[in-house]
């Protein structure tokens, strides 16, 4: 067994922003109670309106798991990634938030590996890589593959970020750093997680990494697209004349 | 500074080299000619190769999606212990 995690005077929040997503949050919370023993810690769901009664489940979790640690925070309707972390933010009390994915890619058993990773290092940021030993992805074809390496050399080359996988969002920011990048961050979907990096980076934040595994949706359906990869390319464009 | 001033300085720091070669006439001139299309070719090829290299290298992890599906079925069954709805997906 590792040491025991020495988090005593941290408290971390954790947003899951969701849509559709009743079966997954449940687990997730499972799991994030089962690999988080003994951590001060609250989970904020923000909610974007979900039809499928993601926010029923959750005022079910909070009656076995307490109201002060699942906040329910929603939002009438689907508003956007980017906003819904602004949103989650201003409900925040812990000291350092962590952003993760609600579809089970993100597994909450690398968040031990992430607050013992930040307490060593004193970083602002730990963000989690799949590019690194100990990391991977399960569930990509080839295409799937190609695609991510083309733009992690593209990004690689162009912008020498000093983080070896820009677009993974399941990261642990010190509370006060994301209030600062977040607000200077305009991109959408995936760009919008490789221009938090970026721009913490260009500012001068400690950034360390931890290998994690993505298993790619259990449950609901992948998306990448043409529209995707343009929307990429414009984003490193955006990201090289503005950092 | 901005990153494309970065890029862009050293650009011009390599565009003046060249000049300078063409200039002294080190080389000969038709070598030094051809230097700029030598260097896109060679990160064209730098870049195919880095798609190349991580593709070969790509890191898998099959034993994860067994282990989280593990993990799938202790959560359903704890929580569907304490009342909450895990039935249908």
């Amino acid at each position: 067994m590792e040491a025991p995690l020495n988090t005593s005077k941290n408290k971390y929040s954790i947003i899951v922003p969701t849509y559709n997503e009743r079966l997954n949050i449940a687990l997730i919370v499972y799991l994030i109670f089962k690999h988080l023993r003994g951590v001060d810690f609250e989970i904020i769901v923000v909610d974007d309106g979900s039809p499928d009664g993601t926010q029923d489940i959750v005022k079910q979790l909070q009656k076995v798991y307490g109201e002060d640690r699942i906040l329910l925070r929603a939002r009438p309707s689907k508003l956007g990634l980017g906003t819904a972390y602004i949103h989650g933010l201003k409900h925040a009390s812990g000291n350092f938030v962590v952003i993760m994915d609600a579809d089970l890619s993100h597994h909450p058993k690398y968040l031990p590996s992430f607050i013992r990773k930040q307490s060593e290092t004193d970083a602002d940021i730990i963000t989690g890589t799949r590019y690194v030993t100990g990391g991977g992805v399960h569930g990509w074809n080839l295409m799937r593959k190609l695609t991510s390496r083309g733009a992690n050399v593209l990004a690689q080359t162009f912008l020498w970020p000093g983080v070896s996988d820009l677009t993974g969002s399941f990261r642990l920011y010190r509370k006060s750093v994301l209030e600062d990048i977040i607000s200077c961050c305009v991109s959408k979907g995936y760009v919008f997680q490789m221009e938090m990096i970026v721009r913490a980076s260009r500012k001068g934040y400690k950034i360390k990494e931890v290998p994690i595994t993505f298993v790619d949706r259990v449950y609901g359906s992948s998306k990448l697209g043409g529209s995707e990869i343009v929307e990429y390319l414009k984003g490193l464009a955006y990201l090289l004349v503005t950092t | 500074m901005k990153h494309i001033v970065k890029i862009m300085t050293l650009l011009m720091a390599i565009s003046a080299l060249w000049i300078g070669l063409l200039q002294t006439s080190i080389l000969p001139r038709s070598y030094t000619w051809l230097l700029p299309v030598y260097f896109v070719v060679s990160l064209g090829c730098y870049g195919l190769l880095m798609v190349g290299v991580g593709l070969m290298q790509f890191p898998t992890c099959p034993q994860e999606a067994l282990l989280l599906q593990q993990d799938v079925v202790e959560a359903k069954e704890y929580l569907k212990q304490r009342g909450v709805d895990v039935g249908s997906s």
